[in-house]
Order: C-alpha cells, then structure tokens, then sequence
C-alpha cells in the first residue's frame, strides 16, 4: 500500500506493506535511525516520536496509521547547529549515558514542557515514566528538564524585557 | 517525593569546566547522541543487506526428532535456512564458553533450555525473516527437566549434559576458599552465632539495546567485518578466529555505540555466529537483531545463587568469622564470563569491609535447564552477591545482638593502619579509610534524626525503616599472573599519537557502553600532557584500528586501561623531553615540566610547549641523537594488583502497612573510588547503579515454571524501576587514592549496582522489625512483603 506523511517537515510518500510499524518504517525506509527500537510491548519507550504533536510509541503504531498526519523525531529536534534546549539541557546536566533511550525521552520532556513550562519533580517524574532508561537512575534526566524549564524560562522573560523596552 | 530544588541547578551554570586534565566536563560523545546521530549496530545499513531471524525451543529440555525446514525456504524472500545439522557439517555446531563449557550454536541432539537456538532464517526483510519461522517444522520428544537447583545433584534427576562424554550427573564445579578447620575453631569459640539463609535470585541486565551484529564476508578478500554489540572487541575477535578458523588478521571486530551493556554483551552468542555463517553462506551482509523476549530468555543472566550465611561474633559485636555454603545455578551451558581461575569469579571478598579471625566459603555449581551466564548486571565479577551476603548477615547479627547496625559495622572496620590488608580468603586490599566514609553518609542522612522519627513512628504504628550498606570492591582485572580469559592475560594495550599541529588521537582497548570514555580518556591524556581534551580524539571499539586488550566490563577500563593511557601519555613527555632540551639548548636535568610545556629551571621564560614539540618532532631540521621522528607510544599495561574502592550507602523507606507497599524516600550514597577523573560521570555512574539495586531489591526476577517456562520473558513481567519507584538520590565522596595506579583511581561503574541491593533489603527487614523479621528474600515486592508481615517465610524460587 502507498503511505504518505510529514516526517520532519517534510513530505514523504512510500509503498509499504500494511503490516509494517511506524518505527520501521522512520529507522528502515526513510534511514531516520534516531529513533530507536527497544521491546515490542510499549514499555521501554526508547521509540518515542510525536504524532500531531503528541508523543507516541511508534513500535506500537503502524505506519499506514501515521498517513496523512505528522510526524516529528529526534532528528527533527535542533535547528542546524543550534540545539533544541531540551537537549541543551540533558547535556548540561548528564542526562544521558549511553545515548539509546535519549531520543524517546527528548521527544516526550519536550511535550512536557511545551505544554507545562514549569514543571515540579513529581510531574517530570510522571511525564517520563513510561520510558525506562538503564544508565542514569533518572535524577539527571529530572534535572536537566528543570534547566530546560529555567533557562526557556530566562529567555522569555529576555524577550519580554526586550519588548517592553 | 522532595521537590527538587533549582538551586540545585544552579551548580551547572559554570558547567562546562574545560578542564585541561581532571574535573567535571561535559562529554564529548553527547553532540551525536543528543541529535539522533549515534551509530548503533541496528543503524548499520549496508547495499544488499539480508534479515536473520532465529527459531527458539519453546521447550526446556527435549530431543530434537526432526526438523522439516522446505516450507520456509519456499518462503518469499527466503535465501537460507540453517540448521543444527548444516552446522555440523561445517564444525560449527558447538563452540567454547568463556569459561571453557561448550555451548551449542544451534541445537543438534536437544534442547536444554527454553530460547535456546535451534534453526535461523536468512531473508530479504526481517519480516520476511520472521515468517519464515512460522513454518520450520520441529518435532520435539519432550524431556523432564531441571528446573529446581535443590534438586539438580539428585541420583534421579534427568542429566541435561548428554553432551559431555562419560557425564553421569549435572554438577559443573565444587570451589572453597579460606580455611574450613580454622572457621570452625572460630565460630566453636564464639558466643553468638547467627545464620540465615539468602537467596540472590535470577536477574537480568536488559540493557535499553539488545543484542545483535552485522556480518559482511568477503570472499575475494577473506576479510570478515563483523558489526556487534560487544564489551570486549578484541577478545571476540580471536575466539571468532579460534571458533571459525578465520584467521586473526581477516577478522575485524566493529563495537559502534553501544546502547548499554552491564555484562550482558561480554559473552559471544549464538546469534553472532549465525550471522556469520549466514553471510558466507549467502555471500551477503547479515543483519541479526533480536528482540526483547529473546535478550531475555536466552542471553547472560545474572546472579541466581542461593547461599546459607553464618557470622560468628562476641557478645559486644566483635565479628570474628563469616562462613557460607553456596549453591549455583549456571544454566544449561556453562558461560560464566570470568577470569578462568575464578569459577566463582571474585566472591570471595564476601568478608566485606571487616577485619576477621577467620572465613570459609563452599561452593556448588550445577547445571539446569535455564539460560547459560551467571557473570553480568554490572556484578563486578560476582562481588554484587558476596556484598549482598555479607552486609545482609551483618544486619542478621545487629539484629540479633540488639545494636545499631551502623555501630556494629564501625566497631569492625578494617583499620587505615591495616592497609595493604590480606583477608582470610587472600585478597590483598590495596588501600582504604573506612570509617570517614560511613560517618560522611550518616551526616547526610542525619542518621540520628531518622532514628528518632522512626521510634516516633513505630510508636503510632507506623513503618518505616532505615537500611545501611557498607562494601568494598575489587575491580580493574587483572595481574595476567593470575587473571585470564581462555588463555589471554587481563592486560589492555593503549596507543597515543601526537600529530604535528599538537592535537592527538588516542587508541584504546576498552570499548565504551555509555560510560563516556571518549570524555574521561581525554581527560587524562590531558591531566598528563596538557593537551585540551577538545584537541584529543578517542578511538574505541574497532579492532583493526585500536590496540588489543580485554574490554570494558567488571569496572575494570579506569583500573586498566586508564592506567595504561597515563603511562603512554608519560612515555610520549619522556621523549618530549629530550627534544625539548635540544629545542632550549639545556640539559634534560635542567627542564621542569609545566603542565603542557617543558621551561629551563630558573628562567620560565625560556619554554616550549608540547605543541611546539609536536611540530618539531615532524619538522624541518635535526634532532638529538638517537630520537626517531614522530612523537608517538604505546604500552599495555598489566596491572600489579586490583583497586578497591569502597562506599557507604543508606537507604530510608517507608512500607505502606495496608498494601504492603515499599516506598524508597531516600537514598544516601558516599563513594570512595580514589582520584576523581570527572565528578560529573562518576556520579552518572552510581545513579545508574543504584537505580539498579531499586530494581533487584524490589522489582526484578527472571523466574521459571515447573515446566522451565521463563516467567520474565518481557518488559510486562520482568518490571525494571521507571522514575516512579527511584527516588532523587543524594551523593557524596571521600578519595583514597589507589597506591599501585599511576593516577590513584580505582572503578566506580559497578559500585552502586554491588552496594546499593543490601542497603534497601536492609531497610526493609528494619522497617518489618516490629513483626520480627530478621531476613526476607529479594525481590520485596508487595506480596513479598505482605508475607514477611505475616511471618511467613519468603516462597522458594
């Protein structure tokens, strides 16, 4: 079957079989191996990517369901050079070891605070607990959500201080 | 949960240190890794590449009658199926264990546990692969099977190595250490003994990437490339020449970023050879990535022993002795990854942190029809369950005497004085401060207050409870005196080049899973040289372009190969030296090295930097006689002892009294891993750790049917700690150098994986205090705890 969908802003349009999952279809046809794949089951989540802005585990989505809709992922994430702050964030504050369950949770602690700017522990703890990561314990992945949220924070006020003058 | 405070962020402002040698840095590796750019072995795509997909038994122990495989080459999109008997053809149906067992690539007399390979499928996609499967017809005569390790030595129990010729039983190895008379002496003359039976059930590493390769035989060339998710590069090359009869020279091993490993990608797998075969076979390169069921069924597990403990002690908590029998269970085929002189790999530090009178351990292994491993889950060689049993009877006899544990653990310690110590099994500890360490976590903690609020709460019924571990290590193998694996010595090699404009590359043996050696490893050619880490490039994980060595696992790269890339760093300002004194015109004597440059004793605006000396090295005119050009080293490095780094760690929980609920509200840990090369990885390092020992203490257990079903067979029923059930840890540190290593570190990777499981069961069985309870058997999931409340024992796995 042909499937067509916005991946990263751009449109793309692939015969496929019914059958194949979202994750392949990013990671084997379209060569966007950022995402990853972990378990089959949608427990680990190391294959988070957005789904009209929503994150979804795409093991556990067929591609044909992605068409006609879009798609962004972690490839998706910075602008050129510049990162994205949320993975500013897990730079400055180790949030990531081995690299493998980043993608997912870049894509999901950005939902987070694309839709809470401000978010306590106990809600980043929450936001990412259908992910599992092995190397970090989690505690840096929390902290480098609330420099995230701090620094997103400083750049508005910024702006706005700008504004007004 | 504790709100996070941002003043907590507001340490990582100045972030980014740029050290020029020690210090916290951010990494190098981050900039791929963080954009989706990292090269794992799934990412790997090459022209023309084919699908493997393996057939697993369903049964534990059964003969195979026959395998009817022409449906599933008539398969569209199918180029092979292979079988164990094609294998045997070939000499390839068995191959060596770490642990010189055999172990079967594919399955030709019977399977022995369940997931065990018995065909693969080579095709087109890999859901071509998969479909395959579906029609290899396998008939199976199913047999009893061993399951129970009690019952595995028993006259009538079916004998699962038919393989083994002349095998009239199931027993692998018996192993002792220390001296049995004299522990008996010891304990006779004691006046409190106290003993407790401790299981250390079955675990699993799962790393977040599974396990896979890609295989790319040349025909024309020879040349094997083998892309796989492996700890240890150069060790799987030779076994691969030695399996394979491919030469050493046409193999070469490819470890891209690996998505962690913890011991789980130490071992050669099955599915690694079939990759293999799958290429020449088809002349194709051959993907093989196996799925989640499959990284759990089939590869290294962990732990599974199951040990009676006895402490022997005064009336006023003066330990005198440790003794313990100890059953293992090692599966089907005996994998363990361990150095060869070590069956039990590095148990016998069960003597802990305490100065004994005397110590004996006696071991049985035995096989059973479960997965081959025993070695991995960040274990440290097996140190993750002496640990356990020493600080868990510790606890036993604190509670049995009455006092405080953390009292009756510094009423024992080893003494600064003792240092390097022999314990009563014959470890030699390099060096150690006990006692700052254990006093730096209670402060912490506010030890004392906890105490008071958990009278308070007891007294209105409530439970809560406070768990402490103390361990030492011993990590970085190994003296090749000692120390192999199959033959080759524990060393690890390491190479520096200076190029001409004074940037380096750095060619290591170890291979990195996470841990960020791209970053430390700079760091410390840096600390030597002067050179920005940003200027020195890390190569790792690619045999043909990386010097040989063991790998990383058992926290063994800092220890090792951290050693020998100070060495080579020094080695490269020797010869830096001599061109030095004949770029200043003064003799060696009278130079003096400044980090990054040599300057004449006296006048330090007489200098030339490294960089400069680089140039020279490779520039126009002459150098002092008998220098070659190039400014160049290598080494391997064989260490003269292990290090020991050691930690005290503090656990506070609250147990929910209506569901029975744990609760991980707090943890403390102080660790001790001498010279700091970047704080910021180390305490990576031990969160990760003690996330994990959230998940062995409460959560996690690879268990098995009577009929040898694994009952931990995916993420849904082998449950690993999210960031709901850890808690926002709270680190510290003390440093005592290691005195053998030539930078004073020892390994931090494992630390918390070995300490942190005691200190939460700790915790729980003195929340449990008041019904009684002295011991209770890990994993303390609710219902677990609900029977510990009850005073029914712990249900046997």
């Amino acid at each position: 079957m042909q499937v067509t969908m916005t991946v990263n802003g751009t449109e793309y349009t692939r015969e496929i079989e019914g059958r194949m999952l979202l994750v392949h279809f990013l990671r084997d046809v379209l060569g966007l191996t950022g995402t990853h794949w972990g378990c089959d089951t949608s427990n680990c989540g190391v294959c988070v990517v957005w789904l009209d802005g929503e994150p979804v585990k795409s093991c556990t989505v067929l591609a044909a369901m992605a068409g006609g809709h879009e798609v962004r992922t972690v490839e998706g994430l910075a602008n050129g050079a510049e990162l994205d702050p949320i993975q500013e964030g897990f730079r400055q504050c180790h949030g990531l070891q081995c690299g493998f369950c980043t993608p997912g949770m870049l894509m999901t602690c950005r939902a987070l605070l694309d839709k809470n700017p401000d978010p306590t522990e106990g809600e980043i703890r929450e936001a990412i607990s259908g992910q599992i990561c092995r190397c970090t314990g989690y505690s840096s992945i929390v902290r480098s959500v609330r420099w995230t949220a701090v620094h997103e924070a400083e750049a508005r006020n910024a702006k706005e201080e700008v504004a007004q003058a | 949960m504790t709100d996070l405070q941002d003043s907590k962020l507001t340490e990582f402002e100045d972030n980014d240190q740029k050290p020029v040698g020690f210090g916290r840095m951010l990494r190098k590796e981050d900039a791929r890794l963080l954009r989706g750019r990292g090269r794992f072995v799934d990412d790997v795509q090459l022209p023309g590449m084919l699908h493997l997909a393996i057939l697993r038994s369903p049964f534990a122990h059964a003969t195979i009658v026959s395998i009817d495989t022409s449906a599933a080459e008539a398969s569209p999109g199918v180029k092979a199926v292979v079988t164990g008997e094609t294998l045997k053809g070939l000499g390839l149906a068995w191959m060596p264990t770490l642990s010189n067992d055999v172990q079967a690539v594919l399955a030709t007399d019977k399977v022995r546990f369940q997931g065990q390979e018995v065909a693969f499928v080579v095709a087109e996609d890999r859901y071509q692969a998969r479909d395959a499967l579906e029609l290899i017809d396998v008939e199976y005569d199913v047999l009893d099977p061993v399951i129970d390790v009690r019952k595995a030595l028993e006259p009538d129990a079916p004998i699962i190595r038919t393989d083994l010729e002349g095998k009239t039983n199931n027993h692998v190895f018996d192993w002792e250490t220390g001296d049995e008379e004299e522990t008996a002496r010891v304990f006779a003359e004691a006046d409190v003994i106290v003993q407790e039976d401790i299981v250390y059930p079955r675990v699993h590493p799962a790393p977040m990437e599974t396990c896979g390769s890609v295989a790319d035989f040349d025909p024309v060339e020879g040349k094997l490339r083998l892309w796989s998710t492996t700890q240890a590069p150069h060790a799987h090359r030779t076994l691969y020449a030695i399996v394979a009869g491919i030469p050493e020279h046409k193999i070469q091993v490819i470890a891209p970023d690996i998505g962690g490993g913890f011991g789980n990608k130490v071992p050669i797998y099955p599915g690694y050879v079939h990759s293999i075969v799958g290429s020449i076979v088809t002349g194709k390169p051959v993907k093989w990535m196996e799925d989640r069921s499959e990284n759990l069924i089939s590869t290294g597990f962990a732990r599974d022993y199951i040990m009676r403990a006895e402490i022997a002690a005064t009336n006023d908590g003066k330990i005198l002795a440790i003794r313990t029998n100890v059953l293992a269970d090692h599966g089907a085929f005996n994998g363990t990854a361990a150095p060869v002189k070590y069956p039990a790999g590095f148990f016998g530090v069960f003597t802990g942190s305490y100065d004994l009178k005397a110590a004996h351990c006696k071991m049985t292994a035995v096989y059973t029809n479960k997965a081959p491993g025993g070695v991995a889950y960040a274990c440290s060689f097996r140190i993750t369950e002496a640990v356990y049993l020493v600080e868990r009877i510790v606890d036993a006899l604190a509670y049995q005497l009455e006092m405080d544990p953390a009292e009756l653990r510094l009423k024992n310690f080893i003494q600064p004085e003792q240092f390097p110590y022999t314990t009563k099994t014959g470890w030699v500890y390099d060096s150690g401060d006990y006692e700052p360490t254990m006093r730096l976590a209670m402060e912490m903690a506010g030890y004392d207050e906890l105490r008071r609020e958990q009278a308070e709460k007891r007294a209105r019924g409530e439970l809560m409870g406070i768990g402490i571990s103390f361990f030492t290590e011993a990590v970085g193998a190994g003296p090749r005196k000692n120390m192999d694996i199959l033959g080759l010595g524990m060393a690890d090699g390491c190479e520096l080049r200076i190029h001409p404009t004074g940037k380096a590359v750095v060619r290591l043996s170890v291979k990195t899973q996470g841990q960020g050696h791209e970053t430390t490893f700079a760091q410390i050619i840096a600390e030597e040289l002067g050179i920005p880490p940003a200027d020195i490039d890390v190569l790792h994980g690619d045999t043909d372009n990386t010097p040989f060595g063991l790998g990383t696992y058992g926290s063994r790269s800092t220890p090792v190969s951290g050693a020998a890339a100070a060495l080579v760093a020094r080695k490269v300002r020797d010869k830096a030296k001599l061109i030095a004194s004949a770029m200043l015109e003064v003799s060696v004597a009278d130079l003096d090295w400044v980090k990054g440059a040599f300057q004449v004793k006296g006048d330090p605006g007489r200098s030339v930097t490294i960089q400069d000396i680089a140039f020279r090295t490779h520039g126009a005119g002459d150098l002092p006689d008998g220098v070659e050009g190039g400014l160049e080293a290598q080494i391997c490095y064989n260490p003269s002892n292990l290090t020991y780094p050691h930690g005290a760690y503090i656990c506070v929980v609250d147990i929910d009294p209506g569901t029975a609920e744990v609760k991980v509200r707090r943890f403390i840990a102080v660790d001790d891993c001498g010279t700091r090369i970047n704080p910021m990885i180390i305490e990576g390092q031990v969160h990760g750790g003690l996330a994990d020992g959230v998940g062995m203490a409460l959560m996690e257990m690879i268990s098995f049917d009577s009929d040898g079903n694994c009952l931990g067979a995916s993420l849904m029923d082998y449950l690993i700690p999210t960031a709901l059930e850890t808690p926002d840890w709270e680190t510290g540190y003390t440093v005592t150098p290691s005195p053998h290593h030539p930078i004073g570190a020892k390994g931090i990777g494992e630390s918390a994986t070995v300490g942190s499981p005691p200190a939460i069961v700790n915790a729980v069985v003195d929340a449990l205090k008041p019904f009684g309870v002295r011991h209770a058997d890990m994993p303390l999931t609710p219902s677990r705890v609900w029977d510990a409340m009850r005073g029914q024992a712990t249900p046997p796995i």
